[in-house]
């Protein structure tokens, strides 16, 4: 058997991880990749709580967390491919101003 | 046995998001995470959800990261990233991982007063798992569907080549 302990542990070691590579890389679409990430560390945690309360919910809520995602990344990578079109990079850096 | 198995699909997946980081590639990062996600469905099986593991590798190892692969193939790789620059951001980036991992060490010891374990039991069955979704958490199901909607055509609009341009 395994303690439920284990699982909340490497949820919040993901999510760390998760936080680090979003400062740490600089391309849009890699920063991108490490908010799934954090949203994966999220679900984990969700699942050992609805494992730990004997709840259905917590699964549920896992299953919108992923439909959820599913539409923001064709949101964001919609947004990224724009950037990519009027900037010519995908670098954090050449996206830094806004115009109305 | 169960055991042997967490600690191998946690090291894989730890393993993979720390190869996301250090890979210098867009692409290379997606792959590693297309593993981490994958073992992490094993995870979610081992946490007695065997249809939110089989959802975690269709959906998001499948569908989502090929999407994701998809748009790194489309914008050419015209520069390589180097791993980062300015010390004072990965100093500033490993500062903030100490603390939140404190953080989260703290509130961690206080959830867990009275440890269970990890025992599969029937409870994430698929047909308890739809009896939910479809009794208790039928609205938020379906406007879950109209939120799908709202990001396709926002995402087709955003990525439509206007005729001016």
């Amino acid at each position: 058997m395994i303690p439920l302990n284990w699982f909340l542990a490497l949820s919040a070691v993901l999510f760390v991880l998760g936080v680090v590579a979003f400062f740490v890389k600089r391309d849009l679409i890699t920063m991108f990749l490490a908010v799934e990430v954090m949203l994966n560390a999220a679900n984990l945690a969700f699942l050992t709580f609805a494992k730990k309360q004997g709840l259905l919910a917590g699964q549920v809520i896992v299953f919108f967390v992923i439909t959820v995602a599913a539409a923001e990344a064709a949101i964001g990578l919609a947004i990224i491919l724009l950037v990519f079109r009027r900037r010519k990079t995908i670098r954090a850096e050449g996206a830094d101003e806004m115009k109305g | 046995m169960a055991i042997a198995l967490f600690v191998v699909l946690a090291s894989i997946v730890i393993g993979s998001v720390l190869g996301m980081i250090f890979s210098r590639t867009p692409a290379y990062s997606a792959l590693w995470l297309v593993l981490a996600f994958a073992a992490s469905g094993g995870l979610f099986g081992l946490l007695d959800a065997p249809f939110i593991a089989a959802v975690q590798i269709l959906i998001y190892a499948g569908a989502i990261m090929v999407l994701f692969i998809f748009v790194i193939m489309m914008i050419p790789r015209q520069e390589v990233f180097p791993a980062d620059g300015r010390k004072v951001r990965l100093a500033l980036s490993v500062l903030l991982a100490v603390v939140l991992a404190a953080e989260m060490g703290v509130a961690l010891l206080a959830a867990l007063q009275g440890d269970s374990a990890a025992g599969l039991s029937g409870l994430g069955s698929t047909r308890a798992v739809g009896r939910t979704l479809f009794q208790d958490f039928l609205y938020p199901f379906e406007i879950t569907s109209l939120l799908i909607m709202a990001a396709l055509v926002g995402a087709i609009v955003l990525s439509k080549k206007r005729a001016k341009e």
